[in-house]
């Protein structure tokens, strides 16, 4: 293990890890601050006007300062909507990443720790998942949870509909990280002391090898909750995903899409780069992550 | 009747399919409350396996295949999990070898201890809190307060050694099954370990099965002796007369080769060949292909275990 101290210290020797950090920071920042540094709600039908609609960037002919990175079709101000769908591609990426780990963590343990018949039905179940495309899993659902409400309440629903259906279609990833782990700390000696001292097997698993198991689950942790963000934003793009009046990253660059040719490309080019930039800083930061945490690859001065 | 009593002990791992070798080969012991038991025997002779039979947590595909281990009067090999599980750590408790790995890595001291006396006994956080550091002060461990709250990786063996031994006494068992529980550790720390593992048994009228390689250890320490070779025993008896008049040939070559009983400048004595695999054991005593004395009976048939040898040319001990 790597003490707090020296994580902090490669941190701050790392300038893609500051970089990527630091991006994330000011992203994550901004989607909690929203409603207040916001010069706009973009929720709120009264503060939309039509005749704002489609305004070029402020810096252009025709631009209003009011709007510094111009407006989409309904008059919303694409800064403003891209700092509250900011906070829905976050809120759905970490959510799913959550039923993902609970999902993954609790069915690798127990396949790795039990072994036998239910490691072998476990691990065939999640190659059976993997086996179904995430986003085929996801569109299918999607679609007939649209069919079967009307818009009204899957407007309501969208954001856990969207967390569970990424969350159950990637938790393969998790069991198997957690299972191999599991199958190399059950073999050590503290497992053998553990159950010698009377520790039931439940005890044992969840407070005695899970702790030991937990520095590649915060890694794929990471990197899962940019591949949540980038699933959401494909549905979201293929119009199954958050609806147009609470729009995530995704959703932006869809209804941005329509306008590209007629010339109103900023509805569509800046969410697409801060959501670019939001997954790369968390795929940069995982990978520096896994990197730190992984003991083979430890330059000597720790 | 003893407090521990194992009969006719078989383990077994599956060979392929239908095959079965067999890592103990039907092992006799008796324990007598508060007695001191050494199990000597090479590497693979089936020491640690005896070890966890008792506790019956043999882990698969290995299995307990014929045998019973009585302690008083119940056998644990029948016992349902959750009555084994009131019994280890509480009535029997184990030293391993490595106090490196047994203590877990992520968890504070006083977490496994405090873990360790909750598996057992209703007992309120602040008093499982008190009753460790006095545990830990038993086994002379300075400043046991604040040891409470470290990391494994933050003490060095010995302590932690000293801490395995605290975890084991904390329930106040009736007997500790001690692996091999100096061999990990610096030898200037091994005899200091020893003597507490020996005066904290005497002084708690605990029971002890020493399990080591190391003659010179166990005389010191127990009362009585089981040599183990291949999965058997082949000598028993009272330490001292083991020690001073062995009378199978394999125990009369390992005293043999401890160094304080070589003269000085004189090679140390070696026994010629290495301990058969469980896999391809010769027919016959499983000792025979090393043994000087060895004849054609030797060859075909198992020696049985009489009067505490099992050898058919035993040599001449200091009674008979």
């Amino acid at each position: 293990m790597i003490s707090f101290s020296a994580f902090v210290k490669r941190f701050f020797s790392d300038p893609v890890a500051i970089g990527a950090g630091v991006v994330l920071l000011v992203l994550v920042l901004m989607a909690v601050l929203a409603p207040l540094i916001a010069p706009q709600n973009p929720y709120d039908p009264l503060q939309l006007d039509i005749m704002d609609s489609e305004m070029p960037p402020s810096w252009k002919p025709g631009g209003d300062d009011r709007f510094l990175l111009g407006t989409d079709a309904q008059g919303r101000g694409v800064l403003s909507t891209i700092m509250y769908g900011t906070g829905i591609s976050l809120l759905i990426g970490v959510g799913a990443v959550i039923v993902q780990a609970v999902l993954g963590i609790t069915l690798g343990l127990i396949a790795g720790y039990k072994g036998g018949w239910i490691d072998s039905f476990l691990m065939r179940l999640a190659d059976i998942q993997l086996s179904l495309s995430t986003l085929m899993m996801a569109i299918i659902a999607l679609a007939l949870f649209q069919a079967a409400f009307d818009a009204n309440t899957y407007a309501d629903y969208a954001i856990i509909m969207l967390i569970m259906v990424i969350g159950i279609a990637e938790w393969p990833k998790f069991a198997r990280t957690v299972r191999s782990s599991v199958l190399g700390e059950k073999k050590k000696e503290y497992v053998d002391a553990a159950r010698v001292i009377g520790l039931p097997a439940r005890r044992i698993m969840w407070g005695h090898i899970l702790p030991n198991t937990l520095t590649p689950v915060l890694v794929i942790s990471t990197i899962q909750v940019a591949e949540a963000i980038m699933i959401e934003a494909s549905l979201s793009f293929l119009g199954l995903g958050m609806p147009t009046d609470r729009p995530s990253l995704g959703s932006l660059i869809r209804s941005g899409f329509e306008f590209i040719f007629s010339g109103s490309w900023w509805i569509t080019l800046y969410p697409a780069l801060v959501l670019i930039a939001l997954v790369l800083s968390l795929n940069l930061l995982g990978d520096w992550l896994r990197d730190v945490l992984n003991p083979k690859l430890r330059r000597g001065e720790d | 009747m003893a407090m521990l009593e194992v009969q006719d002990l078989h383990v077994a791992f599956p060979r392929g399919k239908r095959d079965e070798v067999e890592a103990l080969r039907g092992v006799n012991l008796q324990l007598e409350k508060g007695e001191r038991l050494g199990v000597v025997g090479e590497s693979g002779a089936g020491k640690s396996m005896l070890a966890f039979a008792i506790l019956n947590l043999i882990a698969a595909p290995g299995r307990v295949s014929q045998g019973r281990v009585m302690f008083h009067g119940q056998d644990l090999l029948k016992l349902s999990d959750r009555k084994i599980r009131g019994i280890r750590g509480n009535r029997i408790s184990m030293i391993f070898q490595d106090p490196m790995v047994t203590l877990n890595p992520v968890l504070t001291i006083g977490t496994q201890m405090i873990e360790t006396l909750k598996a057992h006994r209703r007992i309120s956080d602040r008093d499982a809190r008190k009753l460790c550091i006095e545990r830990l002060k038993q086994v002379a461990i300075p400043s046991a307060e604040s040891r409470m709250d470290a990391y494994p990786h933050e003490l060095s063996g010995g302590l932690r050694q000293r801490v395995v031994i605290a975890i084991a006494l904390l329930t106040d068992p009736e007997l500790i099954i001690a692996d091999e529980p100096t061999t990990a550790l610096d030898v200037t720390i091994q005899a200091e370990i020893m003597s507490l593992i020996l005066k904290l048994c005497r002084e708690n009228d605990v029971a002890l099965i020493l399990i080591t390689h190391d003659l010179g250890v166990v005389a010191e320490v127990t009362e009585r002796i089981m040599i183990m070779y291949a999965g058997l025993c082949v000598e028993e008896g009272p330490t001292k007369q083991i020690i001073t008049a062995p009378r199978h040939p394999y125990t009369s070559g390992l005293l043999k080769a401890l160094p304080q009983n070589a003269g000085r400048g004189q090679r140390l004595y070696q026994i010629p060949g290495s301990m058969p695999p469980i896999t391809a054991l010769p027919r016959g005593c499983a000792y025979h292909p090393r043994c000087e004395f060895a004849d054609n009976g030797c060859r075909t048939r198992i020696p049985p275990l009489q009067g505490g040898v099992a050898c058919f040319n035993p040599l001449k001990g200091a009674s008979s």
